[in-house]
């Protein structure tokens, strides 16, 4: 029999109960998609990681306080990046953030509720690679000081003051009046964080105006980013930072209870957490493909057992059992690839959705596109083969007498 | 020597193993002759649906030998049986077995869908299975489905289909045991036709006024052919053997 016919004959099977033969393809259907949204979704993370790379440059080195580390006394606070500042060679600058409790900002009758109040250094803006789009960013003396001044992100500065210019206009935040000295250019969300919808504060007034009484000592900074001259020299500013905050928080440097880590090993762990995050979904998703191969061998074995007569039929004007084999194998094939037609469809169009719609990005991994649809095709022929078999051995005699 | 479309030497059909076997044929010699019109009978357990089915090659005998058309087919595997039904016989059954889903068109071009000797175009299968229904009176009925036919039309489509690949011979299975007598007659009628264009047909029928239109009545009892009316034996005989 040629592959036509068998194709034209397994078509007209199927045809035979479309809505079921739609139903059978829905877990393939839905298989495929998630492969291809799954592996989408987990390359527009990593996408997301790399732009991060390059946004904050590869000679950041970021200090933080361990957490758990038991019998740890001491936290990280703002005499530690004084002295990485004083004492460590080859760097180009430090910043000392910490972030107190959202508040409320107010200039004249606009009021933001809960905004994030970022405190930090003066080199902020060289250190983070976030330069000031109007105005300037505070200097050491005014840190010193704790002046009263503020820096804006560029979506709080729209928000609170239009088009209007907000240098050195009064902002009220909690109950402490700051002037706006800068607005920070536009970096929109890195990593979760909205840069555009925080303010910038001097980290000296955030200790003495911000800090919640009866709070963490109020000296004590979140993170010290650390910015060196050159990538080649953060291997040993990180050697530097060790041994001085080792020193000064009296512990031994194989257990410290503060972390130094580049940017990269941030990225690397972000990385090994999305690969984990990927090989899990790839997971579900296959075996949601498997789910759908076991929906088409049931149905294809109802059907076999519903046509036995018409297989007792075909057999007696002719049909070999490799025929009804190819006839049933190709219904279950073309539930499949139809299915698997279908799922690279919603699954392209759903990536594409979700990376504009929903909060996560997405890149659509061209791979993916015959990955799922090669293995939509073989779990056809893995699912369909048992049904088809089952069908080819029928004994002609009985099939015909079936009811 | 006579040359025979069909000579069975000996067959049996035997069922079950050592301690309960059944023989459905105890060991059958039947020889027809090419353009024979023969009628086989016999009660439900003679072992006449074995000799069909075996006759039909959907079955293999046990022991013995079964020549169709020249070539002994006893032992021939299942495809090599299926490539013979396709070629040297078409069936008539009692439930017409159509199709429902194809046209009586397309159920008559099964056949040639199976054809593995020669490779029929569409346009050749179509214009083939055509002829053959219009050779049964329904050339005006191509487009129908099953369900949009009489009994008696179905049957005929079903004739068609049987004659489609032009097979030495027709077997028929208690053919106008679905139809009520007029109908019955009707494609007894097209048989008798068939015959007398030098088709050979075997049918199965318990009706003895149908098994009269054969000109030759053999019947089975106990998996032995009982009286053969070729051989002597009457077919009133046969009739008395049923009653």
């Amino acid at each position: 029999m040629k592959p036509t016919k068998i194709l034209r004959s397994a078509w007209e099977g199927l045809m035979l109960n479309k809505g079921r033969s739609f139903l059978t393809t829905l877990g393939v259907i839905i298989g495929v998609a998630s492969v291809i949204i799954m592996l989408a979704i987990s390359a527009g993370t990593e996408a997301e990681i790399a732009k991060q790379i390059n946004a904050l440059g590869a000679s950041l080195v970021i200090v933080s306080p361990s957490r758990g580390v038991p019998g740890s006394a001491r936290t990280l606070i703002y005499d530690d990046a004084l002295a990485i500042a004083e004492e460590v060679v080859g760097i180009a600058g430090v910043s000392a953030e910490q972030a107190p409790p959202s508040q409320n900002i107010k200039a004249n009758d606009t009021m933001l509720e809960a905004i994030p109040l970022i405190g930090t250094s003066p080199e902020f803006p060289l250190v983070r690679d976030y330069p000031v789009a109007l105005g300037r960013y505070f200097n050491q003396a005014e840190d010193d000081r704790k002046a009263k001044v503020v820096v804006l992100g560029s979506g709080i500065a729209r928000d609170l003051f239009g088009v209007d210019d907000p240098l050195g206009r009064i902002v009220t935040i909690g109950t402490t009046k700051l002037t706006v000295i800068g607005v920070m250019q536009s970096k929109g969300m890195v990593s979760d964080v909205d840069y555009d919808g925080r303010v910038y504060i001097p980290v000296n007034l955030v200790f003495a105006k911000f800090i919640p009484v009866m709070n963490i000592g109020p000296d004590r900074v979140r993170t010290i980013y650390v910015k060196a001259e050159s990538p080649e020299k953060i291997d040993s500013v990180i050697t530097q930072i060790t041994a001085i905050l080792a020193e000064r928080h009296d512990v031994d440097v194989s257990k410290p209870d503060f972390s130094v880590q580049t940017q990269q090993d941030i990225i690397n762990t972000q990385e090994a957490t999305t690969e984990a995050f990927r090989d899990l979904l790839a997971w579900v998703a296959g075996v949601s493909l498997v789910v759908g191969g076991i929906g088409i061998m049931n149905i294809m074995l109802v059907s076999v057992t519903e046509r036995t007569r018409e297989i007792g039929l075909r057999q007696a004007l002719g049909a070999r059992p490799t025929d009804v084999l190819l006839q049933f194998l190709m219904e279950a094939v073309i539930l499949s690839l139809v299915g698997g037609l279908v799922g690279v469809v919603i699954g392209v169009g759903g990536s594409y959705l979700f990376g504009k719609f929903g909060s996560m990005q997405t890149a659509i991994v061209p791979l993916s596109i015959p990955l799922a649809f090669g293995a939509a095709a073989i779990v056809g022929i893995f699912f369909g083969y048992y049904p088809a078999v089952q069908a080819a051995k029928l004994d002609p005699i009985v099939a015909l007498r079936h009811e | 020597m006579e040359s025979f479309l069909i000579e069975t030497k000996e067959m049996t059909k035997v069922y079950g193993e050592s301690d309960a076997t059944i023989f459905a044929l105890a060991g059958v010699n039947l020889q027809v002759k090419s353009g024979e019109f023969v009628a086989i009978m016999g009660h439900s357990g003679s072992g006449k649906s074995t000799l069909l089915n075996i006759l039909g090659c959907l079955d293999r005998p046990t022991t013995g030998t079964y020549m169709l058309d020249g070539r002994d087919v006893s032992q021939l595997n299942k495809n090599q049986l299926a490539e013979i039904r396709n070629q040297k016989l078409g069936f008539i059954f009692q439930s017409f077995n159509l199709l429902p889903r194809l046209s009586a068109l397309a159920n008559v071009m099964l056949p040639m869908f199976y054809d593995s000797t020669e490779d029929i175009s569409g346009a050749d299968a179509r214009s083939r299975a055509i002829r053959s229904l219009e050779s049964v009176g329904l050339g005006s009925r191509l487009d129908h489905y099953p369900n949009q036919l009489s009994g008696g039309q179905q049957q005929r489509v079903a004739i068609a289909r049987a004659l489609v690949n032009h097979p030495p011979l027709i077997l028929a299975d208690e053919p106008t045991g679905n139809l009520d007598s007029k109908t019955g007659a009707e494609i007894i009628e097209i048989l008798d036709s068939l015959h007398k264009n030098g088709t050979t047909i075997v049918m199965v029928t318990h009706e003895p006024d149908i098994a009269q239109h054969a000109e030759r009545v053999v019947c089975v009892k106990d998996g032995l052919i009982s009286s053969d009316s070729d051989h002597g034996s009457s077919p009133c005989i046969c009739e008395k053997e049923l009653a």
